[in-house]
């Protein structure tokens, strides 16, 4: 059996997000920039997409910007706001738990000369809303927190996150890091107070390679990619149609099947969470109800190596991450998981579940039976 | 104006008396070898005791060149301009353009060094040095001659065509391949067994290769990186039989058996055995590895001795007297450093005592063994018959 539990990672493509790419490809291939019908009819594919996008944030879809991805998303959020507010302030506040997408643009930005504040969190992950509150000040150009944290699944009070803000400095834009939590959490920018919003396709069955910035209509910032004056100037460069209708697709699916999609993936993390729970040296980091994320579960094991358990996971086709697939390229330790605390015996112990609704029970329960004969054997061979 | 020839020089195959040929054959048959990968049409041929590649219409010269300097035998190679005519008045001309081409500075000291193979052609070799000399002096009048420590020699060959060259590009030295027997290395995904590796197939051994996989303590991504260097060093040895042993059951056994500060050379114990069973299978005449005395626990002189006593056949150790750093400087050279110092643990690390032993007697360690004994022999057989093996071509 194959179970994939590494969706956080990146999914499987939807069929038919697969069917409209090959569309553009095959028969709709000219550049959307084009004057002749066919530069018209590939440009309704990105129409679509910016319109199914939209409706699925409630907004409007010229405030929908495509990008090549998640981290051009964040980069284009923290650079494109910086140059555009420089004269206003150069004080920048992100959390201490963010994706190296958010705090290495940042961390550039302050060795230009910005001022960058990097907010506690508690042991959920949470964001400190009281040092928030003392942070924010008259030059605080950005807040950028992430929705949903990629390695433990903490969920962060984005609204109360926003009223903050706003109430101390109206002046002051708001990012959101929400590729963990798009297609996974019903999202309102307009009611909720973000100004901008930042998605990866291939998180949610859409292709790799391209994602979105969702800018509030009153917003001005910066483009960070200069040329051809595609996408009202804000991100030039011929649009990648084929990855654009592809996400579109599959973000229309993800959020047609809301409901069903998340009840699924609810019932299987608490399953995997009740199991995990039974199972001696465990230690989950993720918790249950709405302060987490649905389809994440991380969990460390006593005396285990992440790694060595991934790669005997793996030969029986089960395949997980330890700490988050971005940070396990270096060998260094998770950010995420320093920051809310774990025992220091566990940071290198840590692996994360991530689900899809294309998991079911059975590799539930194959994981489960897999794991409980699996790590006696590991415990027994540790380095003395 | 292109280099149509290219001179082979060769170093050590020619003093080997009456096996010269056969040294030479080899030679031959590596240089094809290397070239077939080439875009181009190449004839590689032997002339009164020297080697030509000849080429045939459009070809690759960078990677041409690039190909040639790694195959082991070849000390340097020259580059010459071909002239099909064999008009004196003609070669007076050619050899100016060719200065004039090869070095657009002309603040040197030069001499004129013509071999007359072809006796028909008229006049002797001092008369055309003296010629062709002349020529050059009056095209270029900052040249100047100097016949006992010239900056450049150039060189001219009258054979079936005149060949016309002054520069060498170093080979890499060493034996062709093929004329030094066949043996078997221990390859991990280190700096040092690469390197090892890469010096033995350089004396014209035919180099095979075993790697110890330890999963899921080891990962298939440390399993890529060792094909990876194999097919760097295959860039110079030719391809190389890659025998992949899983070797984690052995290791657990020992992890299980035996006192845990001798973990690691009972284990590398266990490899050397290993090797030398599927070296002798495949015909191979020793063991290579890439320990230097020292360098850690299990390569100091007592260790090295309590690892040489598992194997009968030969093991070499090219690396022996080698510090880190010049160890180091070799891989950068031939390439695998890179790859080398990608982060993946292999099966040496996983386990490593803290403070392993580092003066292990022999009988101590095999007394250690005896532990092992009735399990062990099915775990050896097993990991034999699970054996991985992979041709791995130069990339």
């Amino acid at each position: 059996m194959d179970a994939y539990f590494d969706n956080s990672a990146s999914t499987k493509v939807s069929e038919k997000a697969i069917d409209i790419m090959l569309k553009t490809m095959r028969e709709d291939y000219a550049n959307s920039s084009a004057k002749h019908i066919k530069g018209v009819d590939a440009e309704k594919y990105v129409k679509d997409a910016a319109e199914t996008i939209a409706k699925t944030l409630k907004v409007k879809k010229s405030e929908i910007i495509f990008t090549s991805g998640g981290t051009e998303s964040n980069n284009m959020a923290l650079l494109g706001t910086a140059m555009a507010k420089k004269r206003l302030g150069k004080h920048i506040i992100i959390s201490g738990i963010e994706h190296p997408a958010v705090y290495m643009p940042a961390t550039f930005l302050a060795e230009e000369g910005f001022e960058l504040t990097v907010l506690p969190v508690d042991k959920t992950g949470r964001v400190d809303l009281e040092v928030l509150k003392e942070s924010i000040r008259e030059d605080t150009i950005l807040v950028s927190i992430m929705y949903v944290n990629n390695e433990i699944g903490a969920v962060e009070p984005v609204d109360e996150i926003s009223k903050i803000i706003k109430s101390k400095n109206a002046n002051t834009l708001f990012h959101v890091d929400a590729i963990q939590a798009y297609t996974k959490l019903r999202i309102n920018p307009k009611t909720q107070g973000i100004d901008m919003l930042s998605a990866s396709g291939h998180k949610f069955h859409g292709p790799k390679g391209v994602g979105f910035l969702y800018i509030d209509g009153n917003v001005k910032i910066n483009p960070i990619i200069f040329g051809g004056g595609h996408q009202r100037g804000m991100r030039s460069g011929t649009l990648n149609t084929t990855g654009i209708a592809g996400m579109g697709v599959a973000a229309k699916e993800a959020y047609d099947e809301f409901d069903d999609r998340i009840e699924k993936i609810k019932s299987l993390k608490n399953f995997i969470m009740d199991e995990l729970e039974k199972i001696d040296g465990a230690v989950l980091n993720t918790g249950r109800g709405d302060n987490f994320a649905p389809q994440i579960i991380s969990v460390s094991f006593e005396d285990i190596r992440a790694e060595v358990l991934l790669h005997a996971l793996e030969d029986r086709g089960i395949y997980v991450s330890s700490g988050s697939a971005c940070s396990s390229n270096h060998p260094g330790i998770s950010g995420t998981l320093k920051a809310v605390g774990i025992r220091e015996d566990l940071l290198d112990a840590t692996i994360r579940i991530s689900l899809s609704e294309l998991n079911n029970m059975d590799e539930a329960k194959y994981l489960i039976d897999n794991l409980k004969e699996l790590l006696p054997l590991l415990r027994k061979f540790v380095r003395k | 104006m292109k280099y149509k020839s290219f001179l082979i020089k060769y170093g050590e195959i020619g003093v080997k008396g009456k096996n010269r040929y056969m040294f030479e054959d080899a030679l031959m048959k590596q240089i094809r070898i290397a070239l077939k990968e080439v875009e181009g049409k190449f004839f590689v041929s032997k002339e009164l005791g020297r080697i030509y590649v000849d080429t045939d219409g459009d070809y690759d010269y960078e990677d041409t060149i690039d190909r040639l300097s790694k195959v082991f035998g070849i000390v340097g190679i020259c580059p010459m301009v071909r002239i099909e005519s064999k008009d004196y008045e003609n070669l007076k001309k050619s050899v100016v353009e060719y200065v004039d081409e090869v070095y657009p500075d002309k603040n040197f000291t030069f001499k004129v060094d013509t071999r007359r193979a072809d006796k028909s052609f008229p006049g002797t070799s001092e008369s055309i040095n003296a010629d062709l000399g002349e020529v050059i002096l009056n095209a270029f009048p900052e040249i100047r001659v100097n016949v006992r420590k010239p900056d450049v020699l150039i060189k001219v060959e009258i054979r079936t065509f005149i060949n016309i060259y002054s520069l060498e590009i170093a080979g890499p030295g060493g034996m062709p391949i093929g004329t030094n027997g066949k043996a078997m290395l221990l390859l991990s995904g280190g700096i040092d067994s690469p390197v090892a590796g890469y010096m033995i197939a350089k004396r014209g051994v035919r180099v095979e290769a075993v790697y110890f996989h330890a999963p899921p303590y080891t990962s298939e991504r440390a399993k890529r990186k060792v094909i990876e260097l194999a097919e760097i060093v295959a860039r110079y040895s030719g391809p190389i039989n890659l025998h992949i042993i899983n070797f984690t059951d052995i290791q657990l056994a020992i992890y299980e058996n035996c006192p845990h500060e001798e973990l690691t050379i009972i284990m590398r114990r266990y490899m050397m055995k290993i090797a030398e069973r599927i070296a002798v299978e495949n015909g191979d005449q020793a063991l290579i590895t890439g320990e230097s005395i020292g360098q850690v626990a299990s390569q100091t002189i007592q260790s090295l001795l309590t690892t040489d006593a598992a194997a009968t056949l030969p093991v070499f150790r090219p690396l022996i007297g080698f510090d880190k750093q010049e160890i180091v400087e070799i891989s950068e050279k031939i390439g695998t450093y890179e790859t080398s110092i990608q982060p993946y643990e292999d099966c040496c690390t996983i386990f490593v005592a803290k403070h392993p032993v580092t003066k292990p007697a022999l009988e101590g360690i095999e007394r250690s063994e005896k532990s092992l004994k009735g399990k062990i022999e099915e775990l050896l057989e097993r990991a034999l018959e699970t054996k991985e093996r992979i041709l791995v071509k130069a990339k």
